[in-house]
């Protein structure tokens, strides 16, 4: 059975001999950028702390380097890099778009309810 | 194409894209199926944490720091060690979807000695992953410093002139306790109750009293990120004016951490996920001996190892989130 498998990941900038170096290689990545952000998570430095587009710096650099981290997941260790394009278009885009979708729906709602509380005639603190 | 003659009614689609018989996917039914039922599930998981998010962004001011909450580690009692047990976790889940991937790869190559080890080790990882977070429930479920809950429903916590946490047993004297637990085998059948709390709300006064340097700590978040402490004679006026409730540890209805509902949202999710993990070893542990007993082997490939790999790392890539949304924003 042949198998065919990519094996190029960071668009070509690194380079696997074989499928299982790229998986070892996938794990550097993936153990390094946890490292980033357990360390981020404990020393919290206020120069992240400013805000951009309603959430912390540091909030926002947490959720990209997730995001990166479900990239190689998905890519490389579900193969997707290996699927057709079809494939990979109607499970990713799917999920991507109904995903912002209930975010967006229920992130604004929640901010609303919290002005509510904050700005109208509720008392909560007693 | 009427070789056959007579009855056959040809639809003229025959060796077409639609004519039947076409992989254009080039995956095969099962394989799909995973995928599909993976798109399902990561919706699910979705629902749940942008329900997180809305419960949070609703009590954005108050919301609990996590940082604060899960700050133990086994064996190292009474250290403050925030993110690393959760860290540890983390990387053993990550290890376990490398060994899984190893195995899918060792499938590919027909090697059964390999796809073997790597399955073992597999299950290895997600049991001790499982094992972790009972641990971890356990410790959040016991508490550890106690708090105040007030009639409002609002948690006041104690903390010293330095703002470290003080503990309700290092400051406040059990007396002796009229009540007795209600359980059902004492009264009506239907009526029981949960574990009294070892103090009272009166009893917790007379040590605040007694002891000039503890201060109540509000679940009010400042503008530098830190909960609101406050000063001494309204730490005594809150508890004395407010105080309803003595709360020790977490459940769905209380939480000595802070809102309730970060106690609800942590059991429904990590249970949700850790519900997943434990299906998972489950079912690697069937391709497991699936492996060892030669089916796939006999069959000339692996795709259900593969199959099963996807649900795998599938759990991993949920997790990844959970760290994110639960311990780290």
């Amino acid at each position: 059975m042949a198998h065919a498998h990519k094996l190029e990941i960071l668009r070509g900038l690194i380079k696997f001999k074989s499928n299982t170096q790229k998986i070892w290689g996938v794990l550097v990545l993936l153990t390094i950028v946890t490292s980033v952000e357990v360390v981020l998570g404990i020393i919290k430095p206020e120069a992240l702390s400013g805000h951009f587009l309603g959430m912390k710096i540091l909030n926002w650099i947490f959720i990209i380097l997730t995001l990166v981290k479900a990239y190689y997941i998905t890519w490389d260790f579900m193969h997707m890099r290996d699927e057709t394009p079809a494939l990979r278009r109607m499970v990713v885009w799917t999920t991507i778009f109904l995903i912002l979708y209930l975010l967006f729906i229920l992130l604004q709602e929640g901010g609303y309810i919290q002005e509510v509380y904050t700005s109208g005639y509720l008392k909560r603190d007693f | 194409m009427l070789l056959m003659g007579t009855t056959v009614v040809n639809t003229g689609t025959e060796g077409k894209t639609w004519g039947g018989g076409n992989q254009p996917l080039k995956a095969s039914y099962g394989k799909m199926m995973m995928w599909f039922f993976i798109v399902s599930d990561a919706l699910t998981f979705s629902g749940f944490l942008a329900a997180y998010g809305f419960s949070r962004f609703k009590f954005i001011e108050t919301w609990p720091i996590a940082d604060e909450v899960f700050t133990h580690v086994p064996f190292l009692h009474g250290q403050e060690l925030p993110m690393i047990y959760v860290a540890f976790m983390t990387f053993i889940l990550i290890m376990s979807s490398v060994t899984m991937v190893l195995a899918v790869d060792a499938g590919h190559h027909l090697n059964k000695g390999k796809v073997t080890i790597y399955m073992f080790l597999t299950i290895i990882g997600g049991l001790i992953f499982v094992g972790s977070q009972a641990w971890e429930w356990a410790t959040f479920i016991k508490g550890d410093f106690g708090a105040i809950q007030t009639k409002g429903g609002n948690i006041l916590q104690f903390v010293d002139n330095n703002g470290h946490r003080v503990a309700l047993r290092d400051f406040v004297v059990a007396g002796p306790h009229e009540r007795e637990r209600l359980d059902r085998n004492e009264g009506v059948w239907f009526m029981s109750e949960g574990t009294l709390p070892t103090y009272t709300v009166e009893e917790v006064v007379s040590g605040l009293e007694s002891h000039e340097n503890i201060l109540v700590r509000t679940q009010d978040i400042n503008e530098h990120g830190h909960k609101t402490i406050l000063s001494r004679e309204e730490s005594l006026k809150q508890i004395k004016l407010n105080g309803k409730h003595v709360v020790e540890g977490a459940n769905l209805h209380v939480n000595e951490y802070g809102s309730p509902l970060f106690a609800d949202f942590f059991f429904f999710i990590t249970g949700f996920h850790g519900f997943h993990v434990f299906s998972g070893v489950i079912i690697n542990i069937i391709i497991f001996f699936n492996v060892i007993l030669g089916t796939y082997e006999k069959r000339k490939s692996y795709e259900m190892v593969e199959k099963v790999g996807l649900y795998w790392h599938f759990v991993d890539l949920v997790w990844v989130f959970v760290f994110t949304f639960f311990y780290l924003v």
